[in-house]
């Protein structure tokens, strides 16, 4: 008749090693190595990076490996592990000019100092499946260019020199500027929660390691009109930039390493106002690895996201601070949507109790006398000064 | 490389595992226990603290987690139940979690246990003092489904603006001839700050009213922590012509005879028949290991 739901503990251990298995497929085939997805999936590999918020390509590789490909149980692999990680120092802000560029696009000049860059981008490419890689036909590749480091200016810089656009850092941002040695830390939300009105520095991170889907979708809904601003992709650039620390004892920056970042610098329009002549604005986004398109999402939504301190209107989704960035986190939305998964036996049968209680007064008052059956007797407060003077008594007893 | 960095950095690693002592490295534990501190200093209230990513989902107990990692100590007893029950597939794997990276004793007794990790149940055998309840929960915010934003309910909790609780309660009432939440039934904590139970049926309410066992709330991905010290009055909102009740059943347990506990309903068979059993499956076991038994075995 009735089975128990005991055997959770050997579920688990089934369900587990049944996965190993499902994860390693058909073993007739060779196994996927850690090296192969690090160099043949890159961009899901920065993903990761990007969304977990720790440079690591090797790990995220082996996330991916470990998450059968799945990006986001990656990404919390990546999180899980990064969390347990001591933090030493903050880094002094990373130099994007002084980069080695791989890619830099500008949407808004011809031509520029530094040039155009297309590098290796799947623009302009025909989606077209290449039946040749089903066959196993890689065509050989030619040498990349080395990297080399080159002084190579802002796109919005230029725009500076004239004042048609604001400065990057705001006056009323310049404490976190990275002038001064005793520069506050910027803050950290994987350290102290989220509060609002949260700072742009904070905003920034939680775009960061927001998902991508969720920001692309709301930066879609700004130029869909839902708080449009005027968007030019004023510069995108993609190559490594040096990372480096100043430790006190030192008291000069030295170089750690190297990583890879896209950036994108938007410029969105401003009106102006009556003590500040037009100029343009900016959106900002950065992002671990090639992750454009997030980068250009991010940024839309950055700037969205200054309406406050630009005084316009907050009036769409993505304007709205406490929504993105509290629904940004693709740990957080995933989690919470799949503990549905879990056991609620317990909400259930409280709800069935009402349910059941309302459905009998509703045929009562229908039929003006009682009919159906009843589960559920109701149970007055009398039965909970009962309890409550049991529990009482077993206490005293317990004493 | 990285367990070597690790190695360096903390004072108090299990060889096992090569994660701190229940996981949480001491600084991080340390910043738990302050808003612990806080938390039971202002009962009801609702800590911010710096959560951390654990290694299982949001929603699934991390706020409880990094609560009951927090207070543990080596010596502890540990019991862990989701749905009141010991066996459930969550509690099995966060007792593991806690039995591997912390090596504690776990028990499923609701006597034995100094601190019991609960999801959705308060155990029926009353807690008695130097006990620790941690709650897990998703929703810390009792205002949150009246008002969505944080900056408002903050006011509205300093200023206890607790008016549209009370006017959705009313609508309830209005509308269905009864208060309509059965779980994560608001409470008024210490007179003043009105506070989620967490989902636990508002059957279990009555048992926190000056329980003398700490209860402790962890809620992971809302980054929020809250207590209710010993012997604290907790009130379930209501009116006067519609006091607080609580639910009941007709049935009794059907393995144990229990005509006083939280009652789960089991689906036997696809015609319409059910079967009632206790969801504290300590509970239960207790009484029939004491001589309860139930002609309707």
């Amino acid at each position: 008749m009735y089975v128990a739901v005991k055997g959770g503990e050997q579920a688990i251990d089934n369900a587990h090693s049944w996965l190993d298995e499902t994860r390693r497929g058909d073993t007739s085939l060779q196994e996927l190595s850690v090296d192969q997805i690090r160099e043949q999936m890159t961009l899901a590999v920065d993903r990761v990076m990007t969304e977990g918020s720790l440079y690591d390509p090797e790990l995220a590789a082996l996330a991916l490996k470990q998450a059968s490909g799945d990006t986001i149980e990656a990404i919390f692999l990546l999180r899980a592990y990064r969390t347990t990680l001591p933090r030493f120092l903050s880094s002094v802000p990373v130099e994007t000019s002084q980069m080695a560029i791989r890619r830099r696009i500008s949407a808004v000049y011809k031509d520029l100092p530094g040039g155009q860059i297309l590098g290796p981008t799947y623009d302009y490419t025909h989606r077209l499946l290449d039946f040749t890689l089903l066959a196993n036909g890689e065509r050989a590749t030619e040498t990349p260019p080395e990297d080399t480091v080159e002084d190579c200016p802002r796109v919005l810089d230029f725009l500076n020199y004239e004042g048609l656009i604001e400065s990057p850092m705001p006056d009323s941002e310049s404490h976190h500027s990275a002038d001064s040695a005793e520069q506050a830390s910027p803050a950290d939300l994987t350290r102290q929660p989220l509060d609002f009105p949260a700072n742009r520095d904070l905003r920034l991170q939680a775009l960061a390691r927001g998902d991508e889907g969720f920001l692309l979708a709301l930066a879609y809904s700004t130029q869909r009109g839902y708080g449009r601003n005027h968007p030019f992709a004023g510069e995108i650039r993609q190559g490594d930039v040096a990372v480096k620390i100043a430790p006190e004892e030192l008291g000069f920056p030295v170089i750690i390493g190297d990583i890879e970042v896209t950036e994108c610098d938007m410029i969105n329009q401003f009106a102006g106002s009556e003590t500040q002549a037009p100029r343009f604005t900016r959106g900002y986004g950065l992002v671990f690895g090639n992750c454009e398109r997030k980068t250009l999402a991010m940024a839309l939504v950055d700037r969205a996201l200054r309406c406050r301190e630009l005084g316009e209107d907050q009036v769409s989704p993505a304007q709205d601070e406490e929504f993105v960035l509290s629904h940004c986190d693709n740990l957080d939305s995933s989690g919470f949507v799949s503990h549905l998964k879990l056991p609620h036996y317990v909400d259930f049968q409280s709800e069935l109790v009402l349910l059941r209680r309302l459905r009998k007064e509703f045929n009562e008052r229908k039929s003006g006398s009682s009919q159906q059956p009843a589960n559920v007797k109701a149970t007055s407060d009398n039965k909970q000064e009962k309890n409550s003077d049991n529990q009482k008594r077993r206490e005293a007893s317990q004493a | 490389m990285s367990t070597e960095a690790l190695a360096q950095t903390s004072d108090n690693r299990t060889e096992s595992t090569g994660y701190n002592f229940a996981y949480l490295d001491e600084q991080t534990k340390r910043m738990i226990r302050r808003c612990l501190l806080k938390a039971v200093a202002v009962p009801g209230y609702q800590v911010p603290f710096g959560g951390r990513e654990m290694p299982l989902p949001y929603g699934w107990g991390t706020g409880g987690m990094q609560v009951t990692a927090a207070v543990i100590g080596q010596d502890d007893v540990l019991k862990v139940i989701d749905q009141g029950a010991d066996d459930t597939t969550n509690a099995v794997s966060i007792r593991r979690f806690f039995a591997r990276t912390a090596g504690v004793a776990t028990t499923e007794s609701t006597r034995e246990a100094n601190l019991i990790q609960t999801r959705h149940r308060i155990p029926e055998t009353p807690l008695s003092p130097g006990q620790i309840l941690v709650y897990q929960v998703p929703i810390p915010e009792p205002l949150r489904f009246i008002e969505p934003r944080e900056t408002e309910t903050r006011k509205m909790h300093a200023l206890q603006e607790y008016g549209v609780m009370h006017v959705k309660l009313y609508e309830d009432i209005a509308r269905f001839g009864h208060i309509a939440t059965t779980y994560a039934y608001p409470v008024k904590v210490n007179g003043h700050y009105v506070m989620d139970p967490s989902p636990i049926p508002k059957f279990d309410n009555p048992k926190m009213d000056g329980s003398p066992a700490l209860q402790l709330f962890g809620a992971g991905r809302e980054k929020r922590v809250y207590a209710i010290p010993p012997y604290t009055r907790v009130e379930s909102l209501d009116f006067e012509d519609h006091p607080f009740e609580i639910q009941g059943w007709d049935q009794t347990c059907a393995f144990c005879g229990s005509d006083h506990s939280f009652l789960d309903e089991v689906v036997i068979d696809d015609e319409n028949g059910r079967m009632f059993i206790c969801s504290d499956t300590d509970y239960c076991n207790q009484r029939l290991s004491d001589g309860a038994r139930t002609e309707a075995l």
